[in-house]
């Protein structure tokens, strides 16, 4: 069963650390990728640029309307994501419970796949 | 000789966590299990007026729930075949169909454990957790669990299908949890059992039997888990947790529906039998040598419970067990309950000290047993205003007339006592 892991972290809290810390911090990114691919239960990855290069595009009156953002009042933005292949939430659980991320006051949200029947040819 | 419907609710009651478990493991969904079952039930009711309770009722219910359960996937089978040549749908697994062909008698097995873990699995929601335990494991109806719960049926019938398509569609696993995490999940699920219990436990006189009977569902819960995890301490705790509260249900409180303070319970009407059961279970857990926070509880409970007269009472030991049960939870209300015990060991001046910490009387400020127990202090300390003005606290906080019934009637007899001394 396919699950996508969003990662979620204060960017202030990130870019506030100092140069030894970060580059500790992307060792520790690193090691977690390469473990979630020896398992073979990854699928993808991507780190996301900060929420400050964001654009969101709604439709208004019937056309696109684009718009710098979003600038949501939260304290946590999306970061990156994992998919992931493992056999249930549990094991999906025991991925995510070892996010580094997790250790500076983030968290990851796990969201099951919508798995769409093929539509006959 | 018991009539035949009467046999089939107590079949119903006694069996269904079972034969709901072992058919949520063969056929994999809570629903199809949850439609089968109650197909059997109805077959049941036929046939057993006709020829009589089968010998073992539960087998019988068990295999023809499975067959039920084939009919309905055939049938949605059968269903599918007849749109294949618009969209090619979900068909029914083999493996399930043949699963439930085999008809080897799994009745035996005991899935319950594993039913248990599923229901109390942290990523549902604590009321979901609640409401679906009380549905597979207890047999409750929706119905009734909503009259215990105090909620509109149509709601907890909207939480029970959220919680069951939940774990379907996150694959929540149908499994006992794996060592590592089989401690932390199994303190979910006796928070799950401590609750039911506790909502029975808040019930009042006037409320429905089934809200009150919340009580004895959780006793049975508690049995079923101490059965199939004899092992575990904690969960030993529990279930002599709940005998001994129960015990004294009908003691604390009043026919005029005010509650009766421990030391004034009329202790001949305490349940002996219950007291005996849970005093035996906490020293099988305790020798374990594994303690945790519900036999530490129940440990207390018992201390209480086999007093002979309130003065007899070893407040030294119930206060050294609330400094233990501090260490594993700490909390201020645990802090207050061992204030409560000092005074009654050493004197109200040494409970009162450890009451007027910022730890305690600060985080406590809106909790009216804080002012009601520092007014009961005050008092014994001859303090009298301050004792007035607890209790007048006290009574600002309650909403509950029995309650205010009560502290009304303690303020009463500061009154009283202020006036005499004057």
């Amino acid at each position: 069963m396919r699950y996508l892991l969003l990662i979620y972290g204060n960017e202030q809290t990130a870019a506030a650390k100092s140069a030894e810390a970060q580059a500790a911090e992307m060792d520790a990114w690193w090691k977690y990728t390469a473990d979630l691919q020896q398992s073979g239960q990854y699928l993808a990855g991507e780190a996301l640029q900060p929420i400050a290069t964001a654009t969101t595009v709604r439709l208004a009156n019937g056309r696109a309307l684009v718009a710098d953002g979003p600038f949501a009042e939260t304290k946590e933005q999306l970061g990156g994501y994992y998919l992931i292949d493992v056999p249930n939430l549990d094991a999906a659980i025991a991925w995510a419970g070892k996010m580094p991320n997790l250790p500076d006051g983030g968290s990851v949200e796990i969201r099951p796949i919508m798995e769409f029947e093929s539509p006959a040819s | 000789m018991t009539s035949v419907p009467e046999s089939i609710e107590q079949v119903f009651r006694r069996e269904h966590g079972r034969i709901i478990a072992s058919l949520i493991r063969a056929c994999g969904d809570f629903d199809l299990a949850e439609d089968a079952l109650q197909d059997a039930f109805v077959q049941a009711l036929d046939r057993w007026t006709e020829h009589g309770v089968p010998d073992n009722p539960a087998a019988w219910l068990t295999t023809a729930a499975r067959a039920r359960a084939i009919d309905r996937l055939r049938r949605a089978r059968r269903g599918a075949e007849k749109e294949a040549s618009l969209s090619e749908l979900t068909t029914p697994d083999e493996g399930v169909l043949a699963m439930l062909d085999q008809g080897h008698d799994s009745s035996l097995e005991d899935d319950r454990l594993r039913l248990i873990f599923t229901c109390c699995h942290p990523a549902l929601n604590l009321e979901a957790q609640v409401a679906l335990t009380l549905r597979t494991l207890g047999g409750l109806s929706t119905t009734e669990i909503a009259r215990a719960f105090l909620v509109p049926e149509p709601t907890m019938g909207q939480r029970l299908v959220r919680a069951k398509h939940k774990i379907r569609a996150a694959r929540i696993p149908y499994q006992t949890p794996p060592e590592h995490l089989l401690a932390e999940r199994l303190t979910a699920v006796l928070a799950v059992v401590y609750l039911i219990f506790n909502e029975g436990y808040a019930a009042s006189a006037g409320d429905d039997l089934i809200r009150r009977d919340l009580c004895g569902e959780a006793i049975r819960l508690g049995r079923l888990l101490t059965a199939l995890m004899p092992q575990e301490p904690e969960a030993l705790g529990l279930l002599a947790l709940l005998l001994l509260h129960d015990a004294r249900r009908g003691a604390r409180i009043s026919t005029a529906g005010v509650p009766v303070l421990l030391e004034a319970q009329d202790r001949a009407s305490w349940d002996q039998a219950a007291i005996e059961e849970g005093s035996a279970l906490v020293e099988r857990a305790l020798r374990m040598r594994r303690p945790g926070p519900y036999q530490v509880q129940a440990a207390i409970a018992a201390l209480h419970a086999q007093a002979a007269t309130p003065e007899q009472t070893d407040w030294p030991q119930i206060a050294a067990l609330y400094s233990v049960l501090a260490s594993f939870s700490p909390s201020p209300v645990v802090e207050l309950n061992r204030a409560a015990a000092v005074a009654m060991a050493y004197g109200a001046e040494f409970g009162l000290a450890l009451i007027d910490r910022p730890m305690v009387a600060g985080a406590l400020d809106q909790y009216r047993w804080l002012h009601t127990t520092r007014g009961e202090l005050l008092r014994r300390l001859a303090r009298w205003e301050e004792a007035a003005a607890a209790y007048t606290r006290a009574l600002q906080l309650s909403d509950n007339t029995a309650e205010r019934a009560f502290v009304t009637q303690q303020l009463a007899a500061i009154r009283t006592a202020a006036g005499e001394e004057r």
